[in-house]
């Protein structure tokens, strides 16, 4: 058992465990305030007021909300398959949480403020209790890590999570639920290869498939002010990737104008028609979530991710680089969704097919051969 | 003993167990989840061997679609239970026998002669040139389009054969034959109701 824990890379291991915590709660707060923001700025954009009691402005609502659905009485209808009725939640949310150990925060080696003595003060610790740790904490990695396929990995993860979906309508054992499971598992079946497909387009000019390194390539400038950004990159082919991406994304994550799983007034609430209480803040917040992974991923892949002005010299403004680049994603779909209305299924699918996904491959050519000649 | 290794053990028994359940399960929802698992563990297997790219695909490629698709066929047919007319074939059970243990004397062949040391995996991490460490996209595309370019066309081939295939099967006919289609469909069914003496469900 000794050699085991020998084999474990301690600074490695409990580091990441720190990261994806600290990552996860923000992530989590995110979440919660993407609602609340949604709730207040669809209120702007309607006339009207939106929620504003609970705390200063309204900004406890979130917490408000959680205790609410925490306390609910959790119904579980008397006709649904048990067994699959609890697991789908969980199915949904578990793969979208997965994928933030890829997201790429921010640069490599990022000087840690008192990290010198945190280190000392571990080691030390550590020499008491008779370990060598040999902890360095002087810089730290902000993501959690990098691996070769990293992007590979969230679309991996991300398509897992319609089995959820489908379990969903089908356990609930109703027939809005289940015509709803249909609909948003076929519409993210459709959109999945758009979406990944104009992803391929770019990894012509970035030449991998790790997010970390995907953002180092895009730093500089062309011409001394045009940003090394992807999404300018092989032009016109990063630009029309990059629309073909925004618009799958947004079918992807089943939101407006694409949210036909939910289609209230034909669907009532689509697959999540009978669950109540927690089990319904678990679809909420995995809805969410994958809205955040989208926008994370149009912001690393084609927005230069943490890249940005004095970033070389204060790492950490990295950080506020990339959250500012996801949160204009965020703020986009809540834009969209009070701006557009609602497509119909059939236009939905022939888009899907007979526009976007053409229009995706056509594309990878073009940045193939762009990039035969450019680069 | 390293953490990978428990990894590995952890992960193929999972992936038994997952199996087991995709053939003992009678309900065909219970199995093709059951096969989602297999097929997730085993992307789990490829990432403790240093083959990061192939597990990603496995888990696009098995899970991601292929699976969706037999799990959507199921839901939309409702199919409740194991089909009954699935004993017409009983002497595939007989079958079963000597297949099964043809497949335990490869094992056993495979293990038992086959050179079980493998090459040492280079960390992609630390080798400069990532074509060149195990695992990596770079080193399987180099295979794919220059030591097994034949294989590999040759499977698209096929691939795309079979594509031409189900279009062909499946396409719409003229409007004649689907009127002439429909007009069967319709005396099929006028007949049916006249026999039962109650419409068709």
């Amino acid at each position: 058992m000794s050699s085991v824990l020998n084999s474990i890379d301690i600074q490695y291991v409990l580091g990441s465990l720190i990261k994806i915590a600290l990552f996860w709660v923000f992530i989590m707060i995110t979440v919660a305030y993407m609602v609340y923001a949604e709730r207040r700025v669809l209120a702007v954009m309607q006339n009207r007021l939106g929620p504003n009691r609970v705390g200063w402005q309204g900004l406890l609502q979130p917490f408000a909300d959680l205790i609410k659905f925490i306390f609910k009485e959790d119904i579980i209808p008397l006709s649904v398959n048990k067994v699959l009725y609890i697991v789908a939640p969980v199915v949904v949310l578990v793969p979208a949480m997965m994928v933030l150990i890829v997201y790429p925060f921010g640069p490599r080696s990022a000087p840690l403020p008192g990290g010198e003595m945190l280190s000392n003060m571990l080691n030390n610790l550590g020499n008491s209790l008779g370990y060598d740790w040999a902890l360095d904490l002087r810089h730290v990695n902000l993501f959690v890590t990098n691996f070769n396929v990293g992007l590979l990995y969230i679309f991996a993860l991300t398509s897992l999570g319609v089995y959820g979906i489908v379990i969903a309508g089908w356990a609930s054992n109703s027939k809005y639920s289940l015509l709803g499971g249909l609909r948003s598992s076929a519409q993210m079946i459709s959109y999945e290869l758009a979406l990944s497909l104009s992803v391929v387009a770019i990894l012509i000019p970035a030449g991998t498939l790790d997010l970390v390194k995907i953002v180092e390539g895009q730093g500089g400038t062309w011409f001394g002010f045009i940003p090394k950004w992807n999404v300018l990159a092989l032009f016109p082919a990063g630009i029309i990737a990059f629309i073909v991406y925004l618009i799958s994304a947004i079918a992807e994550t089943n939101r407006v104008p694409f949210d036909l799983p939910e289609a209230e007034t034909e669907l009532v609430a689509g697959f999540h028609t009978e669950y109540s209480a927690l089990k319904f803040a678990l679809f909420f917040m995995a809805e969410y979530v994958n809205m955040t992974t989208v926008s994370v991923l149009a912001a690393a892949v084609f927005l230069g991710g943490w890249q940005g002005p004095l970033v070389g010299s204060y790492p950490w403004l990295g950080f506020v680089w990339f959250i500012a680049k996801v949160f204009f994603f965020l703020f986009l779909y809540i834009w969209l969704r009070g701006t557009l209305p609602r497509f119909r299924y059939d236009q939905l699918m022939n888009f899907g097919w007979k526009i976007l996904l053409p229009a995706a491959l056509v594309n990878i050519v073009l940045a193939a051969v762009l990039g035969v000649i450019f680069l | 003993m390293e953490i990978i290794h428990l990894l590995f053990l952890a992960f193929a028994a999972l992936a038994v167990v997952a199996a087991f359940n995709v053939i003992l399960q009678r309900n065909p929802i219970y199995s093709a989840i059951g096969l989602i698992v297999v097929l997730c563990s085993l992307a789990a297997l490829f990432l403790t061997l240093n083959a990061q790219f192939i597990a990603a695909i496995q888990i696009i490629v098995y899970a991601g679609a292929i699976m969706v698709l037999f799990v959507f066929v199921i839901m939309l047919l409702n199919v409740r239970e194991e089909e009954a007319r699935t004993d017409r074939q009983k002497y595939l059970k007989l079958l079963a026998v000597p297949l099964f243990v043809a497949l335990l004397a490869e094992v056993v062949v495979v293990i038992r002669y086959v050179n079980a040391t493998p090459p040492a995996i280079p960390n992609p991490n630390t080798v400069s040139d990532p074509a060149t460490s195990l695992g990596t996209v770079e080193s399987l595309a180099r295979g794919m389009f220059t030591d097994y370019v034949l294989p590999f066309e040759a499977t698209s081939v096929l691939i795309l054969m079979a594509i031409v295939g189900a279009m062909y099967l499946a396409r719409r006919e003229s409007p004649a034959e689907v009127e002439r289609i429909e007009q069967a469909l319709a005396a099929d069914s006028a007949a049916e109701t006249g026999a039962d003496g109650s419409p068709h469900a």
